[in-house]
């Protein structure tokens, strides 16, 4: 057999054997969070080995503990998903306002210092986060604003911002001037233009950005923990998971449920916008 | 390119003035400054968020680092306070004092160059395998996103769940077929293993972890760069007689090394600061313990900003070394 023959054949197997080992290391525990939240305790301590729930013990008693409320003898999921949504919803807002204004002055407008805003952008995250988790930390105990859903907002803001604001530039970008300087002619002012000209052409694309950053808030963790974990009524849902976990003593299959829970609406929101976020945050670095 | 060209419609410049002449105008026309004056308007709000939470943290964490600062005398903390405190280098001298400091830096450039390099190659290797088209490929695509998608906090109570010694399904099939006795995967500091000798096990499974939860970000990026290859590169390497290793060799990877010194930095970067795994994982016990989860000791368990912040700036500090060296080594590398 030539060395061509056998790398053909050597390839399309390893090929094969290659997808499956990925889709087993990604699917594998995607099953067992999904086979555990319906399983009763009793049954993952008897039989650890088992990855899939038997049909006569499915149990839906997990999720109905994890969400509802503490005086109803569960958990009070529920209570931080509100918590969750609450400050991702609030931080999309606020990142999406101020992220497609400026991003319209950095594609758009001329003034000086533009290169050095565009350029600077994304050094935000270069910087180790502890370096400034420790003085706002300082900061924000010294206001009297722990815990405080504010102090978590204003952070996730101005952490998301810079992405939003470099992926929507990308964005406008792309949008022909022709449109915009018909509608100045029209006597549109700029702000007009943003509302009416900009918003409505790059919609699919500040969907994709305002999905990224609910991703980004909602599953934030250390913030989290410094700013709320004293108040478990302010918990996030990702602080929730952790701390039931530590220090409350939740049985785990209940807490899968709690898992999938929080899961969900990231992988719908994911998938709604997979195409456009890959390729967002994709384009422009595949060039050589 | 003019500026003419690019001057906005509707601007008022007086009959039409003779074209202004490139860039550097000595007097901006009035149209220009108002609309340089909106783009700030437009940027303050950004340029405000950027500077009061991140530029200026970063220098009061230089200020805090220079004081002696217990959570309890927080209620006299200003900003400026440091104007009359005392200055020195206690904190500094404090948190490099401790027996376990020089382990610690030592185990999270480990922990950080592992965890990027290990999901650079997971990353490479599952690009190259879905290159060609076959039948699901984009279900699949979407589920090798998984790991990164999933909340971290989800993937790391599955992880533990799957690992732990009482009730894992990875013990439990491990004791039932190849009659391990179970392994604490996240709390044994360090296990026998026959040819190997000695491993770190809690550690090695906090890089897999790593490596696991972080390699759809290489595969992304790598397999958006696989595409963009011309195809004719490979026809003429097939008419040349090149194998697939050889073309992997002299098409393939010349045309991905850009890309991946890219994400090798971005990588290294996040992964060095990483806080979350680790503390979601093992909580930095079992021989897992980096820096930035002394950080938060400090901070938190010892009350103790002032060290907490010395020791961030010691952080940031290391990491600016490992790049300098690694930026100065690609430079060299790129001239030979």
């Amino acid at each position: 057999m030539s060395r061509h023959a056998f790398e053909e054949r050597f390839f399309r197997i390893a090929r094969r054997v290659s997808i499956a080992f990925f889709v087993g290391i990604t699917a594998f525990p995607l099953l067992v969070m999904l086979g555990l939240s319906f399983r009763p305790v009793s049954s993952l301590l008897n039989e650890p080995g088992r990855l899939l729930p038997r049909l006569s013990e499915i149990d839906l008693g997990g999720y109905t503990r994890i969400l509802s409320s503490r005086e109803d003898g569960g958990f009070g999921f529920g209570g931080f998903i509100g918590n969750s949504a609450y400050i991702a919803g609030v931080t999309v807002v606020l990142s999406l306002s101020f992220g497609i204004l400026a991003a319209y002055a950095a594609t758009r407008l001329r003034y000086r210092g533009a290169s050095f805003v565009n350029a600077s952008i994304l050094m935000v995250y270069l910087f180790p986060p502890l370096v400034f988790a420790v003085p706002l930390f300082v900061m924000f105990t010294r206001l009297g604003m722990r815990p405080s859903f504010t102090a978590v907002i204003i952070i996730y803001f101005a952490y998301t911002l810079p992405l939003a604001l470099y992926m929507l530039r990308n964005y406008f970008s792309s949008v022909p001037a022709d449109i915009e300087e018909a509608a100045r002619i029209d006597g549109a002012s700029r702000l007009g233009v943003i509302r009416h000209v900009i918003v409505p052409l790059s919609a699919p694309a500040i969907a994709t950005v305002g999905i990224y950053v609910f991703m980004s808030a909602w599953d934030e963790f250390l913030f989290a923990l410094l700013f709320l974990v004293e108040d478990r009524g302010s918990w996030t849902v990702a602080l929730g998971i952790n701390q039931l976990e530590a220090n409350v003593g939740t049985p785990t299959t209940v807490l899968m449920a709690g898992c999938v829970v929080i899961t969900i609406p990231v992988v719908v929101a994911f998938s709604l916008a997979q195409r456009f976020l890959t390729e967002g945050l994709t384009s422009g670095s595949v060039k050589d | 390119m003019t500026t003419t060209t690019q001057a906005p419609p509707g601007s008022d410049r007086p009959g039409g003035a003779p074209s202004r002449g490139g860039r550097r105008d000595r007097k901006p026309s009035p149209s220009r400054r108002r609309e340089a004056r909106f783009a700030y308007l437009l940027l303050l709000p950004a340029i405000l968020a950027t500077v009061v939470l991140v530029a200026l943290p970063v220098l009061w964490n230089v200020t805090i680092s220079l004081q002696s600062l217990r959570l309890i005398e927080l209620r006299n903390f200003t900003p400026f306070g440091f104007l009359q405190a005392e200055l020195g280098f206690d904190n500094f001298r404090l948190v490099t004092g401790q027996r376990e400091f020089w382990p610690t830096v030592g185990r999270t450039v480990v922990y950080a160059l592992a965890g990027t390099v290990l999901s650079l190659l997971l990353g490479v290797w599952a690009a190259l395998a879905m290159r060609r088209p076959f039948r699901g490929r984009g279900a699949v695509k979407a589920l090798l996103l998984v790991p990164y998608v999933l909340p971290v906090v989800a993937a790391a109570f599955v992880w533990r769940t799957m690992l732990s010694p009482q009730y894992g399904v990875v013990n439990a099939w491990g004791h039932d077929w190849f009659g391990w006795s179970r392994v604490d995967f996240f709390g044994q500091q360090s296990i026998d293993l026959p040819l190997v000798g000695t491993v770190p096990l809690a550690f090695s499974t906090v890089i897999a972890f790593e490596a696991w939860r972080y390699f759809p970000f290489a595969f992304i990026f790598v397999y958006a760069r696989l595409q963009a290859i011309p195809k004719h590169l490979y026809e003429a390497a097939t008419i040349d007689g090149a194998t697939i290793t050889q073309q992997f060799r002299h098409v393939t990877f010349p045309a991905l090394r850009g890309v991946l010194a890219v994400l090798f930095l971005l990588r290294f970067i996040w992964n060095f600061n990483d806080f979350t795994n680790i503390y979601l994982l093992t909580g930095g016990g079992a021989g897992t313990r980096v820096i930035s989860i002394e950080i938060y000791e400090w901070l938190i368990g010892r009350s103790n900003p002032g060290a907490a912040a010395a020791l961030s700036l010691i952080l940031a500090a290391v990491m600016l070394v490992v790049l300098t060296v690694y930026v100065r080594w690609q430079a060299r590398k790129d001239q030979a």
